[in-house]
């Protein structure tokens, strides 16, 4: 029996200047059916998206809901349709309430008045039919980022969307609350409702989706049923060869300590009463790994600031033996590679060519500059080594502007930076965050490769599965604080999660047990 | 590669000399379309007038004045082409001082101000230092220095101000520009050291610094320009440009400053000081502005007339276009400046030569200045259109290639 398809959209072909994103791209969506959209970074997921919530137009193709053709010309299209989003970065106003949020642009007025109570009731009844508890009166900013999802999706609930879209939706989740949501989209495709996962998450989708499509540089790969397919498969298909999935490496041979963190606080930025980092100590050892694994916002990138010296912090750090606490910038930068976490923020001048970059911190050594004047051949020549060393695709080369390189290539060129470097450390801060498979695999190697060559390397992670896979040892850290240490060969997901959570800690020393 | 890259780069740089090019020629079109709106609401301006008015704001660089007929000559006008380079002179360093400020990240709107305190140190040291003890040309140098230095630190306030407390530059150099605008008038008029009473009809004026006999070079430039007013002072504008263009881009130096005003931040996390460097910056558009200042007072032959002083000079704020005209390029700064200066010539050929007055051409000039600024959207505009022609023929392109 052919099951019926609620949304198709037929050869979608989307053209920006330059780049064709959707070529001929057909998704269809079956009634009550999981349905997930598998692609690397730039394959055309998030274009096809917004071609279907009304925010581009497509140059070809058509778009058919229950068989017949619409036109969606804007996302309030969309809404009529049934159509909702959760989208990657949620689209939340902070200092409104909960319930504020979930009816803003759906609200039920009389005579120009608000009708909360009416909403209030919907919201309820829907909050306990699926188990999705939420405060309705706390302000968004004061509660947490899994809630704020369950806001979000609250938000489709109420306007009785019937094709949910949910973009990257674990990103921000923890293992546990990963699972809830797992259980909580099952349990609206049995109700009848159908959802567009997307994701690169090889895992979730396996677990989850009952078809996944499969997008590769803006085309259509094909549409496989998860129960004929394995994860290996599906990544092959997402890049187009075979894919190595899990990081090879021996055994860590830690030696001398290299990095040693004592007592470090870093204080909080605007009002939080809070300190962002709390009396952390650890050391990291030449030829391992530690990862600080931990939710996004909970110390790891203002510990980081205070470590590379970007942002005041107290404690002391000694650094191959010598106290860099009081150390600036560059001073620290004399045994520190950091490859940081915001490639645009902080990594790259966009508006410099990639040669530029590629010298940001050594322009002013003697091999690149003679009396204050830049020696522009040793940097084209040390730029192309670098570009062919570590594989930096670019439009031209060495004067290409970095800001239209591809974000995988940008963060192959801040990689090749950094350790070509080559100090004693190396501090990565979610080095493959938004990459493609194909680049993962790369830096992933990278970092092996430096391990293996003697550096320590501080590596910071939200993704569960680098964690468990690259490092050595794993630090845990919750609200400022490393709640645990973990030998990643002997600990779970599942553990894991308890302590990012902050449901479990180790005692500290000296506290009572 | 390096063939592709070249063609890049040169398409880059056309688009950026067609957008100024677009929005010199409106400028210039409206200001014939206001004479003729002018000649036609005027009873004693006919229709060989209006002609008349229109040919001189095309051309007026090269009016020689009227004949025995009474009809414009035309012609090599070596005064109205040595007076365009005089004055080109200080718009030249202000437009510097602005591009600069723009190469780092900065809106340098305190050019006047700076210009200002530049004219006060400058005019003190050219005036106060006896040129019976120390030679002429030194304290010619030693005025000029003062007066570039004076803008560097008036410069660095706003700089101060935005590296350590993150003040908007903007707000400061507007509120540094009046304090300067006070300051000046103030000293003048409370010392009245150099008040002009050597040539008596004249109240109100401070010395010449030909009177202690202090006056740039002229190099032969009046023997080439007669009638005149230039001096070498052009010279060392296009010199300091040449080598504010060699600093931007050829120094560890010009790479900090526009790293800083780049991407702060990743200068930052580079080990770059970028405190240092937005003040640095500030201070090398304040001299900048300053050495435009001191090049214009030391011509020996300029009269500062401080009695009502209040406001604030125009080629301080007229850097502003003639940097933007230029895309901030130092090199382009050149042309861009003496551009502006030839459309003040022309207002005086309008004023001396017809009915119609200079006005005409400061309206042409705010035109300019409001399209200056709108010429990036038309280099955007531009880049667009021809992006969007090539989309298709690149596209095939690159599937040609994905194939192979």
């Amino acid at each position: 029996m052919e099951t019926e398809n609620i949304i198709e959209m037929l050869h979608i072909t989307k053209v920006f200047p330059g780049i064709v994103a959707n070529d001929d791209i057909t998704l269809q969506l079956r009634k009550g059916e999981i349905h997930a959209l598998l692609g690397e970074n730039g394959a055309g997921k998030s274009t096809l998206m917004s071609v279907l919530f009304g925010l581009y137009q497509p140059e070809e193709g058509i778009i058919k809901k229950n068989g017949q053709e619409v036109k969606i010309q804007n996302p309030n299209d969309a809404t009529a349709l049934g159509i909702g989003m959760v989208h990657q970065h949620f689209k939340l106003i902070d200092v409104f309430t909960v319930l504020d949020n979930i009816i803003l642009g759906a609200e039920t007025t009389k005579m120009g008045f608000l009708q909360k109570k009416e909403a209030r009731r919907k919201v309820e009844e829907l909050s306990e039919r699926y188990g999705m508890k939420v405060d309705l009166d706390a302000k968004v900013e004061d509660i947490t980022v899994g809630m704020q999802q369950r806001v979000e999706i609250l938000k489709m609930l109420y306007r009785d969307n019937e094709i949910l879209i949910f973009d990257e939706p674990t990103a921000v989740l923890t293992p546990q609350e990963i699972d809830e949501l797992m259980a909580t989209m099952k349990e609206f495709a049995k109700e009848g409702k159908s959802i567009l996962f997307i994701s690169h998450k090889l895992g979730e989708i396996m677990r989850v989706a009952d078809r996944v499509t499969v997008l590769r540089k803006g085309k259509y790969v094909g549409t496989v049923e998860t129960k004929d397919t394995d994860k290996q498969a599906l990544s092959n298909m997402m890049v187009g060869r075979p894919v190595q999935l899990e990081v090879h490496k021996e055994p860590a041979k830690p030696g001398e300590v290299v990095l040693d963190v004592e007592g470090f606080t870093v204080s909080a930025k605007g009002h939080h009463k809070r300190d962002a980092v709390r009396d952390v100590s650890f050391q990291v050892r030449a030829g391992e790994i530690v990862c600080i694994a931990g939710i996004d916002g909970n110390g790891q990138t203002e510990f980081i600031h205070g470590l590379t010296g970007l942002d005041k912090a107290v404690g002391k750090v000694t650094l191959c033996g010598k106290d860099i606490s009081h150390a600036s910038i560059k001073g620290r930068g004399a045994h520190m590679s950091h490859i940081p976490e915001d490639r645009h923020k902080h990594g790259l001048v966009l508006d410099f060519t990639l040669e530029q970059n590629l010298v940001l911190q050594r322009f002013q050594e003697n091999q690149f500059q003679h009396g204050g004047f830049i020696d522009q051949k040793a940097v084209r020549q040390y730029a192309e080594r670098l570009i062919e060393q570590y594989d930096v695709r670019s439009g031209q080369g060495a004067v290409t502007v970095a800001r239209s390189m591809s974000g995988g290539n940008q963060q192959k060129a801040i990689i090749a930076r950094e350790v070509d470097r080559d100090k004693p450390l190396v501090v990565a801060v979610q080095p493959t965050r938004g990459l493609d498979v194909g680049a993962v695999e790369y830096i992933h190697a990278q970092l092996v490769k430096e391990r293996d060559a003697g550096k320590a390397i501080l590596l910071v992670s939200l993704e569960l599965d680098e964690v468990m896979s690259l490092s050595d040892r794993i630090l845990v850290m919750y609200e400022g604080e490393i709640v645990g240490e973990l030998d990643p060969k002997e600990t779970t997901v599942q553990e894991l999660g308890l302590y990012m959570a902050g449901a479990k800690r180790m005692k500290k020393e000296g506290e009572p047990a | 590669m390096r063939r592709k890259t070249g063609t890049l780069m040169e398409r880059e740089g056309a688009r950026t000399v067609a957008a100024s090019l677009i929005s010199i020629l409106i400028g210039l079109l409206v200001g014939s379309i206001l004479i003729v709106i002018v000649g036609l609401i005027s009873p004693n301006l006919g229709l060989s007038s209006m002609g008349e008015g229109i040919q001189l704001v095309l051309f007026g660089i090269f009016s020689t004045g009227r004949n025995a007929a009474g009809a414009l000559t035309w012609g090599f006008n070596p005064q109205n082409i040595g007076n365009m380079l005089f004055r080109a002179t200080p718009l030249i360093l202000t437009g510097l001082s602005v591009a600069v400020a723009f190469k780092t990240g900065l809106f340098n709107i305190g050019a006047p101000g700076q210009y200002l305190m530049s004219t006060a140190a400058t005019l003190t040291l050219a005036l106060s230092i006896p040129t019976t003890v120390v030679p002429a040309p030194l304290v010619w140098l030693i005025a000029f220095l003062g007066g570039a230095l004076a803008g560097a630190l008036w410069g660095c306030i706003p700089g101060i101000v935005k590296a350590f407390l993150n003040i908007n530059e903007v707000l400061a150099c507007i509120m540094t520009n009046w304090i300067a605008a006070n300051l000046v008038t103030w000293i003048f008029d409370a010392t009245q050291v150099f008040k002009n009473t050597v040539e008596n009809t004249k109240s109100g004026y401070v010395y010449k610094t030909a009177y202690n006999g202090v006056e740039t070079a002229k190099l032969g430039l009046d023997k080439l320009f007669p009638g005149s007013q230039v001096n070498g002072g052009i010279l060392i504008a296009i010199l300091i440009a040449v080598g504010v263009y060699i600093l931007m881009n050829k120094t560890t130096l010009g790479y900090q400053l526009k790293a800083c005003g780049a991407n702060r931040h990743s200068a930052r996390y580079a080990g770059i000081n970028d405190k240092r460097n937005i003040v640095l910056s500030m201070a090398i558009a304040g001299a900048l502005a300053g050495a435009g200042a001191a090049l214009y007072w030391l011509a020996g032959n300029t009269e500062f007339f401080w009695n009502t002083y209040q406001t604030l000079p125009a080629t301080g704020f007229n850097g502003i276009p003639v940097a933007l005209l230029a895309a901030n390029n130092p090199i382009a700064v050149i042309f861009t400046g003496v551009f502006m200066s030839m459309l003040d010539i022309v207002g005086l050929q309008l004023t001396k030569l017809t009915a119609y007055n200079e006005y005409i051409t400061d309206v042409i000039i705010a035109v300019i200045v409001y399209l200056s600024a709108f010429s990036l959207v038309i280099k955007m505009f531009i880049s667009r259109r021809r992006k969007r022609k090539t989309a298709a023929a690149d596209e095939s392109g690159k599937k040609g290639e994905d194939a192979a």
